[in-house]
């Protein structure tokens, strides 16, 4: 039996407590914005939010999440992720779109996370470990640049 | 896919509107309106349940473009509902688009004859009917209107979705149902291209929302009452085969409901992903591999080249070799060793089925549905019109979802016919299964030898290929022409290159490995073999990379020609090393747009960075630059991950030497340079851009790379490094 909240919700769910947050996710709460890309830490797409920070819920077991608060693309509140949101469709970034709800939840962090406007640099270190098989690359920096300009970072 | 499928299919005529129901729909509030290709006129009437047509008008005023053509990012549900918007008037605020499900007889791709998506055609195919589409239902608008208010239908006006007469107003919703019931035109007027106001103009694509909240539904996402998750134990080497499984332990996992034998493997059905992933790693297979491919990729190798030297049968021949070769000065000559490829898209494959009362329902990226329904049914026992395909947004395909095999349609008919009752089955490969599971780009050897007289002209030039075929063996078979299939040497051929002489000849390999087209199919080698080549006899020449090419090509070749100056325009080209840093130029002509790139490339610590790239592209008329914008750059980024890192090698043995992302890395966002792309303006009809963008990168990087440290690079991927 594992108790934690999920989106601002309490969950209790009774299955192994090994499971991946992600299988639990998708398959037990039918939260199916978070995507599986490769199971072992290497692509993001299966990022959320665990107590506020991004994680990858393919390695993180059912677990570690006891009585944490996990939040999801589906939850995510708050005017970083609005602001991103916002220049994403503005520049068109998804292709495929496989990747995106991981790609969006770190450049959200990255920017709950950031006093001043992020550089190429600071991009480059909070998105390395987001896969974009279609390479949305450039479109994805761009965005990032462009939410910032929005919360006037 | 290849042009070549292209060609060789039988064209279909074309389809254009001819017949429209009223239809309530599901809420029981909108009327729909549906336009049906002419091709049913003389059959009886199609359910009305089924929403067989192209576009739906609700009475929200929506227009709904149901598309022919997978989405699997590269944008056609937008392009088609451009085409759409254009013609009937709409404004762009009201068009949506989803996915028709799988009927030949109504979405066929007019360039095949057939239902599928490939080939970089999804444009090409519907520009005069999506267009026709829009242009008869804004007729029959105008007629509802005009009957209605009492008034000539040639006074009647639409403009971005309002139709008017006088002081009235109003919009589409209002006359969907009336319009439904005038006389369809029998060729309504085109726009002239000099009105067109959507097409050539940038626009976000219509899925893009979706898919930035978590809301977009791909096949993984699906979930039926009571469904089971399937994973398949899957041979360990290609050819293998199943002696025997002991399930005792997999049946013991929670969570684990029964343990089948299908074609492809042993089949573990479960509740939820985590039990199904736990239940097969609990299974004791035991496999034969007596008739699989033991060799590995060297050995492989070896046998490519051998073949490739002995120079295969002949595709092309020009002139006289030997003479050439006889004239010259100088002779180079060089092996190119690529290997298999896995197309790896983020979304691993998989399908979802749903059997009941003898009918079977299924969700997924399907871009063969010609290939998939009937093998569904077949695998069923049921008749064809009792399998639905519903066709969803796929996470990346890149060729790996058109199977001419059909063999994820098999499987997911064999998981359902095998669980051998009712129910929802939901199959999906982890990534290992998908780097495992073939279906690569054919691994290819090509050999080049080039003449070079002391005025500089190319006397000779031979290239002989060795590949696996990737028709052969597959429904496609008949479109071999003489034993030959084109999309292995693709590229190498037919080049607007003014040569001496010269010969193309091809190798058919044989290996149990199955292999598909690849994002740009046989372009993904022939282009690099090509124009890394010739980038070294220039040099030999003594010819500048951009100069020697235009000055190489044939006067006809006015396409190719702007590309390149285009493209060295953007870059400032000044020749190939600059401050430090290496250029490159290439360009290749694929599924009919043509594509030159510059790249910039800087050392580090021994490896190439590309810094930036310029690109123009020759895609006849832009529909969506916007679009034609995101494919280029993606192109480009999925072409340099691939000549940076992809490989998919055979150990001894035979067995797969990678298995996830940390040994087939993927580019990741430090790597990608900064692109600038430019697109011909043209009055050509348009072509393709899903692939045409991948092409130059490798041989524009390869030969920066070759002008910055010398280096040839003779064998794909660069020597492997970890990028994490
Ligand atoms: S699925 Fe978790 S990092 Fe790839
Ligand atoms: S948009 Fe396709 S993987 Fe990123």
């Amino acid at each position: 039996m594992t108790q934690f909240i999920v989106n601002g919700q309490d969950v209790t769910l009774d299955i192994d407590p090994d499971t991946p947050l992600l299988w639990a996710l998708r398959d037990d709460l039918h939260l199916t914005g978070t995507k599986f890309g490769c199971g072992v830490a290497q692509c993001g797409a299966c990022t959320v939010m665990l107590n506020g920070m991004p994680r990858r819920s393919c390695v993180t077991p059912l677990s570690m999440v006891e009585g944490g608060e996990v939040t999801t693309i589906e939850g995510m509140t708050g005017p970083e992720i609005e602001a991103v949101k916002q220049a994403w469709v503005a520049i068109d970034v998804p292709q495929c779109g496989w990747c995106q709800s991981g790609q969006i939840m770190s450049a959200t962090a990255l920017l709950q996370q950031s006093a001043t406007a992020p550089t190429d640099a600071d991009i480059d270190a909070a998105m390395a470990g987001n896969v974009c098989r279609c390479a949305t690359y450039v479109r994805i920096r761009a965005a990032i640049h462009d939410a910032a300009r929005t919360l006037e970072l | 896919m290849s042009s070549m499928f292209v060609k060789a299919l039988q064209p279909a005529p074309l389809l254009l509107p001819s017949r429209r129901m009223v239809l309530a729909g599901a809420a029981g509030l909108t009327l729909a309106f549906f336009i049906a290709p002419r091709g049913l006129r003389a059959q009886a009437p199609a359910p009305i349940t089924a929403p067989n047509a192209f576009l739906r008008i609700g009475a929200d005023d929506t227009v709904t473009v149901l598309s022919k053509h997978l989405e699997m990012g590269q944008g056609p549900y937008t392009g088609l509902a451009t085409l759409v918007a254009e013609e009937l008037d709409a404004s762009w605020d009201q068009m949506r688009a989803e996915g028709a499900p799988a009927d030949d007889s109504l979405y066929a791709n007019l360039a095949f004859g057939a239902q599928g998506t490939g080939g970089s055609t999804a444009m090409a195919n519907s520009w005069t009917q999506m267009r026709m589409v829009g242009a008869t239902a804004r007729a029959m608008l105008v007629a509802a209107a005009a009957a209605e208010w009492g008034v000539p239908a040639a006074e009647v006006r639409i403009a971005e979705g309002v139709i008017s007469h006088g002081d009235r107003r109003s919009g589409f919703g209002a006359f969907a149902a009336r319009a439904a019931t005038m006389p369809m035109p029998e060729s309504p007027p085109l726009k002239d291209p000099s009105a067109f106001r959507l097409i050539g103009t940038d626009r976000p694509k219509l899925d893009t929302v979706g898919k930035t909240n978590g809301t977009a539904q791909f096949t993984m996402d699906i979930h039926r009452e009571g469904m089971l998750t399937v994973l398949v134990a899957r041979p360990p080497a290609f050819g293998a085969t199943l002696v025997s499984f002991d399930d005792k332990a997999a049946l013991a996992v929670p969570g684990v409901e029964m343990v089948r034998r299908i074609g492809a493997g042993v089949a573990v059905y479960a509740k939820g992903t985590y039990a199904a992933l736990k239940g097969r790693r609990a299974l004791d297979v035991e496999w034969d591999s007596a008739q699989a491919e033991r060799r590995s990729t060297d050995e492989i190798f070896s046998d490519f080249s051998a073949a490739a030297e002995a120079g295969g049968q002949t595709v092309e021949e020009e002139g006289d070799i030997a003479a050439g070769f006889a004239a010259a000065a100088q002779i180079i000559e060089g092996e190119i060793r690529f290997p298999y490829l896995a197309h790896a898209p983020m979304e691993p494959l998989d399908a979802v089925i749903e059997v009941k009362g003898g009918k079977a329902e299924l969700w997924y990226g399907c871009q063969f549905p010609t290939f998939d329904r009937p093998t569904v049914a077949k695998a069923l026992g049921l008749p064809v019109e009792d399998v639905r395909i519903n066709v969803i947004l796929a996470g990346g395909s890149f060729g790996r979802r058109a199977q001419g095999s059909a063999h994820i349609a098999q499987e997911i008919g064999e998981i359902a016919k095998a669980a051998g009752r009712d129910g929802a089955f939901k199959m999906l490969m982890t990534r290992e299964d998908d780097l495992h599971g073939g279906y690569y780009r054919p691994l290819t050897v090509h050999r080049l030898r080039a003449g070079i007289d002391d005025a500089g002209n190319i006397t000779a030039w031979t290239n002989s290929i060795a590949n696996q075929s990737i028709m052969s063996g597959t429904p496609m078979e008949a479109m071999m022409q003489g034993g030959v299939d084109p999309t292995s040497f693709e590229g190498s051929n037919a080049l607007p290159y003014v040569f001496g002489s010269r010969r193309i000849g091809w190798a058919q390999m044989e290996s149990p490995v199955p292999v598909l087209w690849w994002r740009s199919v046989g372009h993904t080698h022939t282009a690099f073999a090509v124009e890394t080549f010739l980038d070294r006899v220039l040099e030999a020449a003594g010819k500048d990379p951009l100069q020697g090419r235009l000055d190489l090509l044939k006067p006809e070749a006015l396409r190719e020609r702007a590309v390149l100056e285009t493209a060295g325009r953007m870059a400032d080209w000044q020749g190939p090393v600059k401050d430090g840093r290496g250029y490159g130029i290439a360009w290749a002509k694929s599924f009919g747009s043509y594509v030159a790139q510059v790249v910039e490339v800087e050392d580090r610590d021994g490896r190439p960075h590309a810094t930036r790239v310029w690109c123009a592209v020759d895609c006849g008329i832009a529909i969506n630059p916007n679009v034609i914008r995101a494919q280029m750059e993606g192109g480009i980024g999925y072409a340099l991950s691939t000549a940076l890192y992809s490989k998919v090698s055979l150990g001894p043995g035979g067995g797969v030497e990678q298995s996830n992302f940390h040994d087939y890395p993927m580019l990741r966002i430090h790597e990608m340079p900064a692109v600038e792309v430019e697109i011909i303006r043209s009055s050509v009809d348009p072509t393709g851009v899903g692939e045409p963008g991948v092409p130059p990168l490798g041989p524009a990087l390869a030969n920066a790379w070759r002008a910055l440290t010398g280096q040839v690079t003779s064998e794909l991927p660069f020597p492997m490094q970890s990028n994490v």
